[in-house]
């Protein structure tokens, strides 16, 4: 008997989010996996041909409403309960989207939800980080159940391109509440690299002092590696970066090639975000830091002087 | 009579560095500093200013816990909570048996909000808002970062991947806090003494007609896996050379 399971597509009408590739390699290590994306947008087709091109991928869903122009929770949950009915796995990723409707979509279903899925141990087994990922558990769906998760995107290669799904319309005759409305977004839109993608990020911390110094300071050398920008807590409440640049167990979960960390403690909240890191780089002037615990390479200084002169060895 | 309801969990303090269990069966809890969840906190404080600007009569916090997480709402009502409920249960209560919980205190109560934090940082499932909003058929906006109150609406700012997303939700409502929302205030000496005189009313789940149903069995805890001892190196010239070396640059 095969496992249908239906993945829940994160997009900004025009492109997949990478996610949703990162989803269908979590759906595809479940025996016997037979793969469905949903596409609630206002015009589906673009996204839909993204997702229908992902390896794996047997059929794509598609809910055409003026609503979904904006993806918002309480209009997506109740479309993706009405497709559940006959699927064994309702599966989305664990970005901000995800997060917030998927235990909206677990509700309606009556579901209990696993968040953050990090392994597939089987059909109805899972492993999940919990304690800021200071504690793996394995958790089992109890035998009959749907299973509704959310899948760690950093634990999660994304799924090659080249397949050729079906696409095909859903009937979507559910009823939208009207209550939530979305207003607007901020994007602050960068040619630099998407930070939770990157393959090599670098982050500043509170020693950086200044929104002034943060930008002269880390910006050339990410530039230098062609690297994405990160932050600690403290740099971001302190208003040296933006909200969306927090790396750790409140902001982003990354796996980059390269992590840098500067001027950055390694509180255990930053360092939930850092785990899958490939090579990890921490560069402050207390040799006590715990950021050294989980470096590869530590360099113990003053980043006011390393920074610069570690730019000018990259030119 | 308008009010907030605020629901909080007792957890391991997020200063207690966890430790699996040598057999696998949980995480080391005996002995441990317990507290307010960070989050809840700030939802407790989001609360209490709400009231302060008199768009709330009241506030009451909540929470679905053994009989120890009474010392909790204690500290709760020490912040400034009016009032505080206690759905007594013992073991574990998954996220959707708390969401059904707090569904009743609604019905009970009547809030025109429901805040709660985004995560409980023991579990760190982010679900419980999300559910509750789900079984009550309002509104969510999840991660908030700045709440605007307007009659009967309000304009949330919600911390999202792309940025700061606006919504604009009717209400009653469920609001999850981030960690930007505001700063909870520091609890007062005098004030731990005129909170053991506030109300505390103790409830059941079963009173409450919620099974506490477990449908996720927690089979195996594992520390998770170590990173290799690193190497320490001595200026920026060896740090790049190292980095080349391992083929990183
Ligand atoms: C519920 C909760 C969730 C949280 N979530 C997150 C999260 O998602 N992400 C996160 O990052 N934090 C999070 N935190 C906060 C976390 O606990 C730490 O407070 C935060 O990570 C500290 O940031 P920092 O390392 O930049 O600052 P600090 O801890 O102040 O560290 C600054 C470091 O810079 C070094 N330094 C100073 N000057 C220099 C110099 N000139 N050159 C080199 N080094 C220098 C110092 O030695 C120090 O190690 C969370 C906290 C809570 C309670
Ligand atoms: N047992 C509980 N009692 C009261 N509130 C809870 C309980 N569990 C979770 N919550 C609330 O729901 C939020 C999110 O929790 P969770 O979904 O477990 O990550 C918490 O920050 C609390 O505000």
């Amino acid at each position: 008997m095969s496992n249908r399971i239906l993945i829940v597509s994160e997009h900004d009408g025009g492109r997949l989010n990478p996610s949703t590739a990162k989803c269908v390699t979590c759906a595809a290590g479940i025996p016997d996996a037979e793969i469905t994306i949903a596409v609630c947008a206002a015009n589906a087709s673009a996204v839909a041909s993204q997702a229908a091109a992902l390896q794996g991928v047997a059929r794509v869903l598609t809910i055409d409403h003026p609503v979904n122009a904006h993806l918002l929770a309480a209009a997506v949950a109740p479309q993706i309960a009405a497709l559940a009915g006959s699927f064994s796995h309702v599966l989305g990723p664990s970005t901000t989207f995800g997060k917030d409707v998927m235990p909206r979509i677990a509700a309606l279903l009556d579901t209990a939800q696993i968040s953050d899925i990090m392994a597939v141990e089987g059909a109805t087994r899972f492993r999940r980080p919990i304690y800021a990922g200071n504690a793996i558990v394995t958790v089992e769906v109890e035998a009959g159940a749907k299973v509704v998760g959310t899948v760690r995107t950093a634990s999660f290669q994304p799924a090659a391109t080249g397949g050729a799904a079906a696409i095909e319309p859903a009937a979507a005759a559910t009823e939208i509440p009207t209550h939530t409305r979305f207003v607007s977004v901020s994007a602050a839109k960068s040619d630099r690299p998407d930070l939770q993608t990157a393959a090599r990020v670098v982050s500043g911390g509170r020693a950086l002092g200044s929104a002034e110094a943060f930008q002269k300071t880390l910006y050339p050398l990410a530039d230098k590696l062609g690297a994405a920008v990160g932050a600690s807590r403290a740099a971001v409440d302190a208003g040296y970066a933006p909200n969306e640049l927090q790396v750790g167990q409140t902001g982003k979960i990354i796996a980059p090639e390269l992590y840098v960390a500067i001027g950055i403690s390694g509180a255990i909240q930053h360092l939930t975000g850092i785990k899958d890191a490939r090579t990890i780089v921490a560069i402050n002037k207390d040799s006590e830091a715990p950021i050294f615990e989980v470096a590869d390479v530590g360099l113990v200084g003053d980043l006011f002087q390393i920074i610069p002169e570690l730019e000018r060895l990259l030119s | 009579m308008k009010r907030i309801l605020v629901g909080i969990k007792r957890v391991v303090d997020y200063n207690v560095r966890i430790r699996v269990k040598p057999d696998g069966s949980g995480v080391i809890t005996e002995g441990v500093k317990m507290s307010v969840n960070p989050f809840d906190e700030i939802a407790l404080e989001e609360a209490l200013r709400i009231k302060e600007r008199g768009a709330a009569e009241e506030v009451i916090v909540a929470t679905i816990g053994p009989a120890d997480c009474q010392q909790q709402l204690r500290t709760c009502l020490a912040m400034g909570a009016d009032r505080a409920l206690h759905v007594q249960a013992d073991g574990i209560i998954e996220p959707l048996v708390a969401a059904r919980a707090l569904l009743k205190l609604t019905e009970k109560e009547q809030p025109f909000l429901v805040i709660l934090g985004k995560q409980a940082i023991d579990d760190d499932n982010s679900q419980t808002g999300q559910m509750l909003a789900a079984l009550w058929q309002r509104p969510q906006a999840t991660f908030a970062s700045k709440v605007e109150l307007d009659g009967d609406k309000a304009r949330v700012t919600r911390e999202v991947d792309a940025g700061l997303e606006t919504l604009e939700i009717d209400l009653p409502a469920v609001i999850t806090t981030d960690l930007r929302l505001n700063e909870p205030r520091y609890v007062k000496l005098p004030d731990i003494m005129k909170a053991k005189k506030k109300p505390l009313e103790t409830l059941t789940l079963a009173a409450l007609g919620v099974e506490q149903r477990q449908r996720l069995k927690l089979t195996r805890f594992e520390p998770p896996a170590q990173r290799q001892k690193g190497v320490k190196v001595k200026d920026a010239a060896e740090l790049v050379a190292t980095l080349k070396s391992k083929g990183v640059l």
